[in-house]
């Protein structure tokens, strides 16, 4: 929507489609952040609304589990950002990309792209 | 209060006297224990079925741990002949875990459990010089002081009261364990075996000053080790300091009561590397690290378990590169467990964070 509705958004922004936001697996994020991207925005359909019915409910517990982790680790959890989208949100989806490249921007670039350990 | 029975005999002799009447009476078909294997005192579990061989070696309360006997018990449950197994707190609520993965059953096992001083990591405990250890680490669990040869995170654990037993016996705090026999029955499965077996029974129940002294000396311990593993800047560098001598064997997900995936993801082809995909990251990169993925694994695996973590430290015992994965882990999985207000092995009802959904929880994300 956001791209028929010719909003602008980000071009940082590599987005990759699931079919739930459900699919997600933390594993897909980890990798993410070891190969160097400076954050991952995860979204779902809002609270009730997922095509699977209970989809997002799960992903919003492995999100915090995550989100945890990362602070219990001293690593930046910020890097992580789940948001509920409807699929008809382009505006919505266009704000919290805008919001959420700042704020990675604020946080500055994913040291693991440098390293060569990961 | 509890039903206790009270034998005047050392505890391991009175334990071992119940287990025999309960062999010889049919009422359990054998007894998971740990037992010596030879005159210098080295252990193993075993699975006895004949009394006169229980006697003889089994050694319930000695401070090792082979392996996490929730594995064990996995493989010889479910069982429609009642066996008995004796186990460590930390053992059991692993075996709680695995049974709400369906990893076995409780159904027809006594579990017997008892008040624990921790233990003595495996390459120590398992040398022929252990006597003089050994002696010292009962000596000090008369008291209130955990011994320092046990493991870190024994030091620190402040779950050693088994929490679901059918038996639990005072051993660390006890200062009678030599003289008096005590076995606290917590089901009505205990108080029905224990019907015609000839002893005297009272009302009773552990000490509560002594057990709150206990956790009053773990919980401080645990503040002290969890420091060691607390990172202050942008946490990367010290995870690569920290991981960096990871020999990528899987030993710690081989040895753990919850890792108990017949394949693990990481294991599987999922994650291969092979020659395009290194050659797409030396595009980006001037080198890189091999084996791949070690930081990546232990990552995966807390995401996937950490909250379940008992925190039995077996994983940083087998560690070959001396890196303190249990440590790690157990301070990981507490912060995790806290958030869903979950207690691995509490209860064997209380279903798995990742299993249960909510309309509304953690407001804050979603905007
Ligand atoms: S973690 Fe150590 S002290 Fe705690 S129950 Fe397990 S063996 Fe005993
Ligand atoms: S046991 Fe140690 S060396 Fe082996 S995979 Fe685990 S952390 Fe790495
Ligand atoms: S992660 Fe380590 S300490 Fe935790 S349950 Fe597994 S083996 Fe035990
Ligand atoms: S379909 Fe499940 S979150 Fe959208």
């Amino acid at each position: 929507m956001a791209g028929t509705g010719r909003l602008e958004y980000p071009t940082s922004i590599m987005a990759l489609r699931v079919l739930c936001s459900s699919r997600i697996d933390p594993v897909f994020l980890l990798k993410a952040y070891l190969k160097g991207a400076d954050g991952v925005l995860i979204g779902g359909c809002h609270p009730g609304d997922c095509h699977y019915e209970t989809g997002n409910y799960y992903t919003r517990r492995r999100f915090m589990i995550l989100k945890t982790i990362f602070d219990s680790l001293g690593l930046k959890s910020e890097r992580f950002r789940l948001s509920w989208i409807s699929a008809s949100e382009g505006v919505k989806f266009a704000k919290v990309a805008n919001e959420f490249t700042e704020t990675i921007n604020n946080i500055g670039p994913n040291d693991t792209k440098n390293n060569m350990f990961l | 209060m509890n039903k206790v029975i009270k034998i005047e005999k050392s505890t391991k002799q009175g334990l071992l006297e119940f287990l025999e009447h309960l062999l010889v009476n049919d009422k359990i078909s054998g007894v998971l224990t740990l037992r010596k294997i030879n005159e210098n005192g080295i252990c193993d579990y075993g699975f006895i079925t004949d009394p006169k061989e229980l006697i003889e070696t089994a050694e319930p309360f000695a401070p090792v741990m082979p392996v996490n006997a929730s594995q064990i018990l996995s493989s010889l449950t479910p069982t429609t002949k009642p066996i008995a197994a004796i186990i460590k707190p930390c053992e059991l609520r692993g075996f709680v875990e695995r049974v709400k993965r369906a990893q076995g059953s409780l159904d027809n096992v006594l579990t017997i459990s008892y008040t624990c001083g921790g233990v003595i990591p495996l390459n120590t405990f398992q040398s022929d010089a252990n006597e003089k250890l050994v002696t010292d680490y009962f000596e000090v669990i008369k008291g209130t002081d955990t011994p320092d040869s046990v493991r870190p995170t024994c030091k620190a654990c402040e779950i050693f009261i088994p929490m679901t037993a059918d038996i639990t016996i005072p051993i660390f705090g006890n200062n009678e364990v030599d003289s008096d026999c005590s076995l606290i029955m917590n089901s009505e499965e205990a108080v029905k075996m224990s019907k015609d077996f000839k002893c005297e029974i009272i009302e009773s129940d552990l000490d509560s000053k002594i057990m709150a002294e206990i956790l009053g000396k773990r919980t401080a311990e645990k503040e002290i080790l969890f420091k060691t593993v607390s990172t202050t800047k942008e946490g990367l560098d010290d995870l690569v300091d920290t991981f960096g001598k990871c020999i990528g064997c899987h030993g710690c997900s081989r040895v753990c009561p919850i890792c108990y995936c017949v394949l693990c993801d990481f294991e599987s082809s999922n994650f291969d590397y092979n020659t395009d995909l290194m050659e797409n990251e030396l595009s980006q990169k001037h080198a890189l690290r091999l084996p791949p993925d070690t930081i990546f694994f232990q990552l995966g695996r807390l995401n996937h378990m950490s909250f379940s973590c008992v925190g039995c430290g077996q994983c940083e015992d087998v560690c070959p590169a001396g890196i303190p994965v249990s440590t790690i882990f157990k301070k990981t999985g507490e912060d995790v467990a806290k958030i869903f207000d979950f207690v691995p092995g509490r209860d064997v009802e209380e279903v798995i964070p990742v299993m249960i959904i909510k309309e509304q929880e953690f407001p804050e994300v979603g905007e």
